[in-house]
């Protein structure tokens, strides 16, 4: 796993080691080693409840909601524990976004959606609103379809536009790293391949953890992909040999279909 | 057939059909209260009957009925005049009936005791007064004309005794505090604010005896009047509230009559123990009791919600918390009057009164039922109702909405109070229309806290502090209680409990759609999406 880390060429932002985690009786993941490059895209893939959106919840640990949930091992953000009771967890959601599956738009304009993470956090002047505003709906390529109506409610936009406020709503804060739960499985093929496109130009900026059901959009988007079953991690490396020469076989057969 | 019964059809129809008994039933209540209500105030001809032994009749008729046995009609009359004939109605079977006519000058007069008289006019003695008018009854309307500024000055007058007799009774109590204090180190104070509240005293004298002399001088002027067996009474012009001539008055004329007395109604104090005049300090006090209840039951039933589904563990402990609330509703009622005699009045009330108005005791000031008690036993019973509906409407609200803010790092309050509070309000609002209702309704429990058959002052005047918590009020589910059962001429006052119940309908209708029209546009603007 190191050496994929090593062939894509950048230190590990987040980097989880040991990981296990228990929902009640269940184990839902189990030893999981994993490194992710700053400013890549990482794809989670595997089978439904192979414990990858559980992964992804522990980045901004979203798995505290969950009050049968017990994590063990340890996952660094930059070098510092993520898992110590100590962390500041609001300042690390403010530094580890998400995007849900099912676009979650507040019920309030679409200004207000926006620069919600930012008047949460205190900021409340107005020039320094629109340009977040502005930044954030222009990198979310959706400034042209919205700009004239920023004060319309945002429950009244398509699904595409509305999972794409979502995404403007995470880059308004300014995150590192963007995580991304199944954001394009409630959204037709052309919002599909907008999102896709949105996640190529956001790597420049943010490092991106996506998690899949779609082989050929982990095969599109990301740089390395990890291949999970029934909440192991059993390979993870460089997309393009994931998917054209997996070492083991379960990958395989779950690329190639055999099973899933 | 066996086809008909496997598509389902028949339970489509079984389900429409129960909400049409519903509808019907809920429009038939509504059509009974309007009808027996409505047509209360219009002003019904005086008709005078010629029976066959002699005797004569004039009266208002309010029922007729077929003998079920000989077939023959006969009219229920409200002939009036209780201090002449003793009661208001008699039966007439229509075949003692010689003659019947409506006499143009037949008058019907509203006065302040003994209910209406019905006669005939004959004329005025006025002394004093130079009267124009060129038959009696325009005398008669020219007179009270003539007279009403004065009527006016005197209600002046005791409105100065009443705020007198109120400053007179706070220097009372504090004198007799400075008497418990000590009598001879507090001698001084005590013999100045004596000397203030002898001074008060004596206005107030003054004032009653110049107004008694007022009341005099118009109690002289008289109407003299016939009833229509021949007898006389002079009735004086301070006992005549209104009076009409309902047999020569034109369609227009009666409407002007019939506004008059539904402006009465909704405005003026009730007179003859209630049965008669208006409803003003009953309607105040309902809306006022329930408002107050609003104030009380709101933010602590949704508080109380938001700790149990936002930051209460689910255990055991959540869910007996839970199902207490749940059978808290169905608690009857007069349970908590009871507890609100206990609790609030005697509990809470004494000890108030012991430590802020000791110089009242024995008379208590919050240890007796007052308005304030009433609000909280009744904030007590519609409060789970308020928790449960604030409760269903958070938890309806989609998890991720909840995850989208935490995930952005705002903390669990904000999150509560910039998404998931704005977007409970149409629920817990729905919460606040049923508790407002059920509050409006309730009479059992109100009646061992707080309410009273005629209360003397509103809670709100314009006397320091405005808000009277302390005091008794009236209510319009107990006015209907008291005027259809406990009254002393229940066959009178029964056209009275209707209009009492549209008024309360009324009063609830108006409520919930205010309250609904409210929650729909907060709706509108917090629903969420769905695509």
């Amino acid at each position: 796993m190191s050496q994929a880390i090593e062939k894509s060429g950048s230190e590990p932002i987040l980097s989880v080691s040991d990981l296990n985690l228990h929902y009640g009786s269940s184990h839902a993941l189990k030893n999981v080693n994993l490194d992710m490059g700053r400013n890549q895209v990482t794809a989670f893939i595997g089978p439904s409840g192979c414990g990858k959106s559980t992964l992804l919840r522990c980045f901004n640990r979203m798995n505290d909601l969950v009050e049968s949930a017990r994590i063990e091992g340890s996952i660094r953000f930059d070098g510092a524990e993520i898992n110590e009771p100590s962390t500041d967890v609001i300042s690390l959601r403010r530094r580890i976004g998400m995007v849900f599956q099912q676009s979650n738009p507040f019920p309030k304009s679409i200004y207000e959606n926006i620069v919600y993470g930012l008047r949460i956090s205190g900021v409340n002047d107005k020039a320094t609103l629109d340009e977040a505003v502005e930044r954030s709906l222009k990198s979310a390529a959706i400034w042209n379809e919205v700009k004239d109506r920023l004060n319309d409610s945002a429950l009244g936009l398509s699904g595409g536009q509305a999972q794409r406020i979502c995404i403007a709503r995470a880059i308004a804060v300014n995150p590192e790293i963007i995580l991304m739960d199944e954001p394009c499985s409630a959204l037709d093929p052309i919002s599909t391949l907008k999102i896709e496109e949105l996640i190529e130009e956001l790597k420049s900026k943010y490092t991106i953890v996506i998690v899949t059901h779609n082989m050929q959009q982990a095969a599109r988007v990301s740089d390395v992909t990890a291949f999970f079953y029934l909440g192991e991690l059993i390979e993870a490396g460089v997309t393009r040999k994931i998917f054209t020469n997996p070492e083991k076989k379960q990958t395989e057969d779950y690329i190639t279909g055999r099973f899933g | 057939m066996k086809l008909f019964w496997k598509t389902g059809e028949p339970y489509v129809l079984a389900t429409g059909a129960a909400l049409a008994i519903i509808l019907v039933m809920s429009l038939t209540l509504v059509g009974v209260v309007m009808t027996n209500g409505l047509g209360y105030f219009w002003p019904k001809a005086l008709v005078k009957y010629e029976l066959k032994d002699g005797s004569t009749a004039l009266g208002q008729i309010t029922q007729q009925e077929k003998n079920p046995i000989s077939g023959i009609c006969r009219f229920q009359l409200k002939v009036a005049n209780r201090d002449v004939l003793g009661q208001d109605f008699r039966w007439i079977d229509e075949k003692e009936i010689s003659k019947s006519s409506q006499p143009a000058e037949a008058v019907l007069l509203e006065r302040r005791e003994h209910g209406n008289y019905f006669g005939f006019l004959q004329g005025v003695t006025a002394e004093g007064l130079s009267l124009t008018g060129a038959t009696p009854y325009d005398k008669l309307i020219e007179a009270r004309k003539l007279v009403s500024g004065k009527l006016d000055d005197t209600r002046k007058i005791k409105k100065q005794m009443s705020d007198l007799n109120n400053s007179a009774e706070g220097l009372r109590l504090k004198i007799q505090k400075l008497e418990y204090k000590g009598s001879e180190q507090n001698a001084a104070a005590i013999s100045e604010l004596t000397a203030v509240r002898e001074k008060k005293m004596s206005e107030f004298t003054r004032l009653n005896e110049q107004a008694t002399v007022t009341l005099a001088e118009i109690g002289k002027i008289t109407a003299q009047m016939t009833d229509v067996a021949g007898g006389n009474k002079d009735i004086s012009l301070t006992e005549i509230v209104a009076l009409q001539r309902p047999n020569s008055m034109s369609f227009f004329a009666k409407c002007g009559a019939y506004i008059e007395r539904v402006r009465e109604l909704l405005l003026d104090d009730p007179r003859e123990s209630n049965t008669e005049g208006g409803l003003f300090p009953a309607i105040f006090g309902t809306v006022m009791m329930v408002l107050l209840m609003s104030v009380f039951s709101l933010p602590f039933g949704v508080i109380a919600a938001i700790y149990l589904r936002e930051y209460a563990r689910d255990g055991l402990m959540t869910r007996m918390v839970r199902i207490a609330v749940n059978n808290l509703a169905g608690v009857p009622s007069i349970v908590y009057g009871v507890f609100g005699l206990g609790f609030f009045v005697y509990g809470i009330g004494g000890s108030l009164d012991s430590l802020f108005f000791p110089e009242r005791l024995p008379t208590p000031t919050f240890g007796t039922g007052g308005i304030l008690w009433s609000s909280l036993t009744l904030a007590l019973l519609t409060v789970p109702v308020v928790i449960v509906a604030t409760e269903e409407s958070l938890a309806s609200i989609p998890k991720g909405i909840r995850e989208g803010s935490l995930a952005l790092g705002a903390t669990k309050f904000q999150t509560l109070t910039k998404i998931l509070l704005p977007m409970a309000t149409p629920g817990i609002m729905t919460g606040l229309i049923l508790s407002m209702a059920r509050a409006a309704g309730e009479v059992a429990p109100l009646m061992i806290v707080g309410v009273v058959k005629l209360a003397p002052t509103l809670p709100f005047d314009m006397n320091f502090p405005f808000f009277h918590m302390d005091r008794k009020f009236m209510h319009l589910g107990f006015h209907i209680y008291d005027v259809g059962f406990q009254s002393p001429n229940v066959e009178a006052a029964k056209p009275m409990v209707f209009v009492t119940t549209m008024l309360l309908l009324a009063i609830v209708v108006l409520a919930s759609s205010t309250a609904i029209y409210l929650r729909n546009r907060m709706r509108s603007k917090y629903t969420t999406s769905t695509f």
